[in-house]
């Protein structure tokens, strides 16, 4: 097991996660850095995820290291029944760090257990996303200048959507003000409730996404409601306009509000709202690039902020 | 009479060990967890016995003297169980049952896309609150009740 994997945002201690929005910001304000130069990635993706894919191998690139891997298991020897752990291990003997994506949770955790390599987990099934969580933090953290004391209103698949969960666990250490938007099918699990619980984390339940909502929102972070997630049809078609973002509906909010989404978008957000300066979801993405050079260089044991004082 | 009849049914036992305070819809999974299935000593299993404190479960295995180890397999299930080692009918040791931190390859995970149903490997759960009885898989995260759980 390597000790600089990154499985889960709730691994990481504040100072940590700290660290590597500090990181990020170097990455950001210095491109070009050649620093992986001899280096290789490796970027298994047994589901496809052609963002998280690209992010992570253009952050590769870019910092000049070599990139190899799949993007889709039916073309590797999974599809002919080799276990998790033997891919692992073969793929361990040619690179420096491994990026997983898979629809089995857990698999990153596991595969930890399987190799000295570092993993970096790029999405279990409906598990962990970090990389996600970190650019989001990232992007919170550039447009509103603090994390701390922050009014965050989550919109639209509380109870599937993993960002917005690993959102909630990595905002407890910044006495965060969430608002939970939802219908009854998609509202915030019990679990992540009673987190909020435990951890002293304000928070308040609606099922309308109102002007109060809205106004008194530093951060709306919207979701894709998933019709697959719908058992009735009928109560789809009921509730997917319903916490649809439309930009006449900002015209009284805050002046530092940002609207974040980890995309891709269908009808939650209208094209309406992506030239008002509040949008901020394209270049929260961007803020992707960044945040995963970040997280490669940590899961190899560099630290950029040392690197240049040397 | 009654009282009789019930102490007929879990007759005094010469030598081995007895768990008592099994809560009934536990008892089976105890027989299991316990690998007294293939047992080849008596075995008297007793359930739905009325105690000071409502029904339960007794298991009495003859000739055996389990170890606190193993016993401690249990707590998952029967966290109030009290264990009884017997030396020619006198109780020569009362033990009670210890939950683990972790739990190792007992427990099978409820959630059907969690990598340890899907790859040859060891199951692995915390317990996160020992009195609710709930456990969380190492892995994907999923919390299950002991009570439910399938035991492997």
């Amino acid at each position: 097991m390597n000790p600089h994997s990154l499985v889960s945002i709730a691994d990481l201690t504040k100072e940590q996660i700290l660290h590597i929005l500090d990181q990020t910001r170097y990455f950001e304000d210095h491109q070009g850095l050649k620093i992986l130069d001899g280096k290789v990635v490796a970027t298994l993706f047994f589901e496809p995820s052609t963002r998280t894919r690209l992010s992570f191998e253009t952050a590769a690139n870019r910092l000049g290291a070599r990139v190899i891997g799949f993007s889709d298991a039916n073309t590797t020897s999974s599809s002919k029944g080799e276990t998790l752990k033997d891919t692992i291990k073969m793929v361990s003997n040619y690179v420096d760090v491994i990026v997983m994506r898979h629809y089995l949770e857990g698999a990153a955790r596991y595969a930890t257990e399987v190799t000295d390599i570092p993993i970096i987990n790029a999405g279990d099934g409906s598990n962990q996303h970090p990389s996600q969580t970190i650019l989001d933090l990232y992007s919170i953290l550039k447009t509103q200048g603090r994390l701390e004391d922050l009014t965050i209103s989550l919109v639209g698949d509380l109870k599937y959507g993993r960002t917005v969960h690993s959102l909630i666990m990595a905002m407890k250490y910044f006495n965060p003000n969430f608002n939970f938007v939802a219908c009854d099918e998609l509202r915030m699990p019990e679990e992540y409730k009673q987190f909020c619980v435990q951890n002293g984390i304000k928070f308040t339940e609606h099922k309308d996404f109102s002007a109060d909502v809205i106004n008194s929102s530093d951060i709306i972070y919207m979701t894709r409601v998933q019709k697959e997630r719908f058992s009735d049809i009928v109560e789809y078609d009921r509730v997917k306009d319903l916490y649809s973002l439309r930009n006449s509906m900002l015209v009284n909010s805050r002046e530092n509000l940002r609207i974040l989404h980890p995309l891709p978008r269908v009808n939650e957000i209208n094209c309406d709202v992506d030239d008002n300066p509040k949008a901020y979801y394209f270049q929260q993405a961007r803020n992707g690039l960044f945040a995963r050079q970040a997280i490669i260089c940590n899961a190899l044991g560099i630290d950029i902020l040392d690197y240049n004082n040397r | 009479m009654a009282n009789n009849k019930s102490s007929l049914a879990v007759a005094a036992l010469r030598n081995g060990t007895v768990i008592d305070h099994i809560p009934t819809n536990a008892l089976f999974k105890v027989v299991k967890l316990l690998d007294l299935e293939t047992s080849e000593n008596q075995l008297t299993i007793g359930n739905n016995l009325v105690g000071a404190s409502g029904k339960k479960g007794i298991i009495k295995v003859a000739d055996v003297f389990l170890h606190q180890d193993v016993l401690n397999r249990i707590a998952i299930i029967a966290p109030d169980a009290v264990v009884n080692i017997i030396k020619e009918y006198e109780v020569v040791e009362k033990l009670k049952v210890v939950l683990p931190d972790s739990i190792i390859g007992l427990v099978k995970c409820d959630n059907p896309k969690c990598i340890c149903n899907n790859e040859p490997m060891v199951t692995r759960f915390h317990v996160v609150d020992m009195q609710r009885g709930l456990l969380r898989c190492y892995y994907c995260n999923h919390t299950v009740n002991t009570i439910n759980a399938t035991i492997l």
